[in-house]
């Protein structure tokens, strides 16, 4: 089983990964050999089951509406690639 | 003294035979000097190291020790250390210094421990091969031609190697367990919710579980009792008192009914490792233990379920590495879809990105239902089958893993073969139970493990069974050869 | 053709938290860039979500001020998609199970009538950061301020039940007046605490079907919002006069410049993959907590606007504005109740206080004229110390931060003169020095008299430097004109 060459595009657009024609091949037989294997899902029986998302039958706790958190913007701009005028940089946003 | 275990250490160190400094400083000599040859550590933080030791020598002077005050160990280069580079095995974030600590790390930072350094693992954690780390595959001590299986590959063989005697990892479908096994060492993966996610780089969230290694289980037992706490920065940390779980270690098994689920003794199991198994099988009913046979049905599901639920987890876990805030970002980007998709082509390796891809289909419109929801359910079946088997056993056991460490390459290009590697341990990851892995026999000169997986919150138990087989056994105390220089 | 036009509505409240709605980090408005985003709100690796208890609790209040059923088990989902001010690659937000199920909210036609718009449903989510296109930073880029993302909003969803812009924009004053009475939303739009999506689609008048739609997003002004929704339903109709057919899109209208124009770029591959986030779980909430909140919820607008009426024997239209929101409506009960008299209180704060409120463009909470004082204005206007045209000036010097009523009154001699003995001598004055006029008085037909006071009445103001009480002047008056005759 391999996957088309399109559907691979779409993917590598949704997950925002340049893939190059040199890969595409690949990829969409090493992603197919993994979609038969997944597939073996299909037989199971699960009429009737809901799904389990959490491990353990736990409910979310609640934080205090409390601020704790120190300005550290320094810190954390220390390790970014790109920041002036205390702002993130990215290419130009078009909307 | 780096056949010392940790126990022994810290008794050394309480008795003043040698001073943290001394043993800080003999590891991390040793793994200057040898891990050349095993590739095990990213990182290596000398300096803090041996600062940390001075303190730890101070407080022992004082007598105001905490448990594992200047016992030196490693930590999976997974766990964010505020101050040292955590790369995750990623070239996406080989420049990443977090200005925070991982909960594990705070606790270990509080417990007197001393960090020799970050260890090598498989790219965010995703392979069983250690194959997939940006810094190259860490290499089997035991046979340098083999993997050392993954993706706690590093901290395996770290220990292995005798250059620390205990180390940090983590396990999503097995990344404790199957190297532990492949090692010849003693690993543990704690009940889901068990030890704090907070600083730890996720991989699949609802997988995700920090653990210790160590050679043997009572070294575990004591990491576990420092590494295990409730943590009100992780909403998933199970708020629940911790026990001391070296107090049982010495309890008499007798009358421990232990499981075997004929779904992990079929084809596809070596035969070396299957003999070895059950010899450790036969050891346990001398020492009073009743074999059970049972049954997982579901067994065989577990890995196509695991191969949705993972990478759908990680497709969302993983795009907020866009380089924008932090980690590697291309050069010159032409505009917005560019910065994002050559910096994630280029700081992801091929692994990691079909992970993604496949994470990205199982959402998408249309195969949602077909692959996620699916899995999830199916999920919930393999959960039933435990609850159920716990219902007549107090322990469950196995292989960990199929086969001995296979060598490098061997199954580089058919992922599915990799995936099948983890058989035996994926299914406890998705019912959030505890397995651990101890060895219990060699195949043609490798190490071969004997898996324990317990109920929820049972890693008291499993230990004891652990230790009380390891008081019968030497397995974990063979060294590889040729680690002595 | 006669078409009709169906209007949708959702609408993005910013909740009234002090910190964000999974860290710690505060929310205030209007801090330097980047200074209240903690290592959560910047998805920093390994940092995980933790639930902000007071927004659960503000969905849960608003869901019970719209009668709606509330999720008892809500649970939050990723919803996946790329951008620079969203900084985890995907938005934590709510689909399957919402806090807040179907709902009601009424609003009040221009006619008088009242209409229910269906609420859909209320669900929480994070807000997002905010993208700069200039700044202090270089050319050619944007920058990313992320103190905002993280912020909770709830967006609330409304059924295509609106047919007129004017609906639209009763609908979201309503909620406007909901949001800001229960204080689960300070309501400042322009500092975008409210936002609008608007979905707008046409049909011929009598058809079932519905037309296609489009969406305008982000509107953050009730002005703007009526515009645009104006703007759209005339393309649309021109459009379709035009043989055309409307595209379902996603626009973006400019209030500046009155132009909307399609954002082509979100349309694309618009494919979200939720999911639900594993990092969080299911938020539970007791009937008995529900109950708790359901008890002390502050009074709503509908409640306050009857009993205004029954209480104050104020007018519709009075009760109507005095209790659109908290603040207006505690600052007219608290004038009302110290001046004793709620009629001629309401005048004064719907009229003079509210005009001149709009022309400084500021709030009631910055009012220079507290309660206090505008009672102190009104008790002596009731008591006619000053008139209606005093009060005015008066007014102006407390706004201007003079001192209260009496001192200005006091300062600036504006007492009136109500003593009748004064008065009638003022008005035999004015009589007798003005013979043609009362000549004319006497000579005019009986049913046209009436119009002729007037010129008495300036004669006599004037003649008392404004200060004669306007009512009993013109009393007196009337009393020795008829004598005349």
């Amino acid at each position: 089983m391999s996957i088309e060459k399109q559907t691979i595009e779409n993917l590598a657009t949704l997950a925002r990964l340049a893939i190059d024609d040199t890969r595409v091949e690949e990829m969409s037989q090493r992603l197919g050999s993994v979609l038969e294997l997944v597939d073996q899902l299909k037989a199971a029986d699960t009429s009737g089951l809901s799904g389990l998302d959490h491990p353990l039958n736990e409910t979310q706790r609640l934080r205090e509406d409390t601020v704790n958190k120190p300005n550290m913007r320094e810190a954390f701009q220390a390790i970014a690639p790109d920041t002036e005028g205390d702002l993130y940089l990215v290419p130009k946003v078009i909307d | 003294m780096h056949n010392f275990t940790i126990i022994e250490l810290i008794n050394g160190l309480k008795k003043k035979v040698f001073s943290s400094t001394e043993i800080t400083q003999h590891f991390l000599t040793r793994i200057k000097n040898l891990d050349s040859k095993f590739n095990s550590v990213i990182t290596l933080t000398e300096n803090q190291a041996l600062a940390a030791a001075q303190s730890a020598d101070q407080l022992l002077a004082k007598g105001e020790a905490p448990e594992l005050c200047g016992v030196p160990i490693l930590h999976k280069d997974i766990f964010c250390t505020n101050g040292v580079r955590t790369s995750c095995g990623s070239k996406m974030l080989d420049n990443f210094v977090p200005p925070y600590d991982a909960t594990v790390i705070e606790n270990f930072k509080n417990s007197g421990s001393v960090m020799l350094g970050k260890t090598n693992m498989d790219e965010f954690a995703m392979g069983s091969s250690n194959e997939t780390s940006f810094y190259g595959a860490v290499k089997n001590p035991w046979a340098t031609d083999s993997v050392p299986g993954g993706s706690s590959g590093g901290s395996a063989a770290a220990i292995a190697a005798r250059l620390a005697p205990g180390a940090t990892a983590t396990d999503t479908g097995g990344s404790i367990r199957q190297p532990a096994a492949l090692c010849g060492i003693t690993g543990l993966k704690p009940t889901y919710g068990r030890v704090s996610r907070w600083g730890m780089i996720a991989f699949a969230s609802s997988l995700d579980q920090g653990g210790p290694m160590a050679r043997t289980a009572e070294d575990c037992a004591l990491l576990l009792n420092c590494m295990a706490s409730y943590d009100d920065k992780d909403s998933t940390c199970i708020n629940r008192p911790v026990p001391n779980y070296s107090a049982n270690l010495n309890d008499s098994i007798k009358g421990l009914r232990i499981g075997i689920p004929k779904e992990y003794f079929s084809e596809g199991l070596n035969p070396g490792t299957e003999q070895a198994v059950r010899n450790s099988l036969a050891e346990y009913e001398k020492l009073g233990a009743e074999l059970v046979e049972i049954s997982l049905p579901n067994t065989g599901l577990s890995v196509p379920a695991y191969y949705v639920i993972a990478p759908a987890e990680a497709s969302a876990n993983l795009s907020r590495f866009d380089g924008v805030r932090y980690g590697h970002r291309c050069e010159d980007p032409k505009d917005l879809e560019d910065l994002y998709r050559r910096t994630r082509a280029e700081g992801f390796g091929d692994e990691v990105q079909r992970r993604i891809l496949i994470g990205t289909y199982c959402l998408s419109a249309g195969y949602y239902d077909a692959y996620y929801g699916k899995a999830q359910q199916v999920r919930q079946l393999i959960r039933q089958d435990f609850v159920q088997a716990f219902e007549k056993v107090d322990l469950i056991m196995g292989p960990t893993c199929p086969s001995p460490a296979f060598i490098f390459g061997a199954k580089g290009n058919d992922p599915v073969a990799m995936y099948l590697e983890d058989i035996y341990t994926i299914s406890t990851n998705l019912a959030g139970l505890p397995g651990m892995s101890l060895p219990c026999g060699m195949v043609d000169s490798k190490p071969v493990g004997l898996q324990i997986i317990g109920n929820y919150f049972d890693e008291a138990r499993m230990l004891n069974a652990a230790h009380q087989f390891q008081q019968v056994t030497d397995w974990h105390q063979q060294a590889p050869a040729g680690i002595e220089s | 053709m006669n078409w009709e036009t169906v209007i949708g509505l959702e609408v993005h409240v910013q909740l009234a938290t002090k910190t964000k709605i999974f860290s710690a980090a505060s929310t205030a408005f209007g801090a330097a860039p980047n200074t209240q985003a903690c290592e959560i709100d910047l998805a920093m690796p390994g940092t995980l979500p933790v639930v902000n208890k007071q927004a659960i609790d503000y969905a849960v209040m608003f869901g019970l001020a719209i009668d709606a059923e509330i999720g008892k088990t809500s649970v939050f989902e990723r919803k996946n998609y790329f951008y620079p001010d969203l900084p985890k690659g995907y938005q934590t937000t709510q689909l399957e199970q919402p806090v807040v199920g179907p709902g009601v909210v009424d609003i009040q036609l221009d006619n008088g009538d009242t209409k229910s718009i269906r609420i859909h449903h209320a669900h929480l989510e994070e807000d997002a950061g905010k993208s700069l296109h200039e700044g202090n930073f270089r050319s050619g880029v944007s920058g990313i301020d992320l103190n905002r993302a993280g912020t909770p909003l709830i967006e609330i969803v409304s059924e295509p039940d609106m047919r007129t812009a004017e609906e639209a924009v009763a609908f979201a004053k309503k909620l406007h007046s909901i949001v800001t009475s229960l204080g689960i939303c300070d309501g400042e739009m322009s500092q975008g605490s409210m936002r609008f999506d608007v979905n707008i689609s046409i049909r011929p008048q009598g058809e079932d079907k519905l037309g296609t739609r489009t969406e305008t997003k982000n509107l953050n002004s009730f002005k703007f919002m009526e515009d645009a929704i104006r703007l759209e339903v005339e393309r649309q109709i021109d459009v379709l006069e035009d043989g055309g057919e409307v595209v379902q899109e996603t626009r973006l209208y400019n209030g500046e410049t009155k132009v909307a124009r399609s954002m082509r770029s979100k349309e694309e591959a618009n494919d979200y993959r939720y999911f639900p986030c594993p990092d969080l779980l299911p938020v539970v909430i007791s009937d008995e907590h529900v109950e708790q909140l359901r008890a002390n919820l502050p009074e709503l607008p509908d409640a306050r606007q009857q009993r205004f009426m029954a209480e104050y024997e104020l007018s519709q239209y009075d009760a109507t504005v005095l209790s659109a929101d908290a603040s207006t409506a505690s600052y007219f009960e608290q004038a009302a109740k110290q001046s004793g008299n709620p009629k001629l209180t309401a005048n004064w704060v719907a009229g003079e206080l509210s005009a001149r409120l709009n022309i400084e463009a500021i709030s009631l909470e910055q009012s220079p004229v507290t309660a206090e004082q505008l009672a102190g204005l009104v008790i002596r206007i009731a008591d006619n110390t000053i008139s209606g045209k005093m009060a005015k000036q008066v007014f102006e010097g407390i706004w201007n931060g003079e001192g209260d009523a009496d001192q200005i009154i006091e300062q600036r001699g504006l007492k009136q003169v109500s003593d009748s003995g004064a008065l009638e001598a003022m008005v035999d004055e004015v009589l007798a020095n003005n013979q043609a006029m009362v000549d004319d008085y006497i000579n005019t037909d009986a049913d046209k008299r009436k119009k002729k006071l007037g010129g008495f009445m300036g004669q006599i103001m004037k003649a008392s430097k404004g200060q004669a009480n306007p009512q009993q002047v013109s009393q007196i008056l009337a009393q020795k004109l008829a004598k005349m005759l």
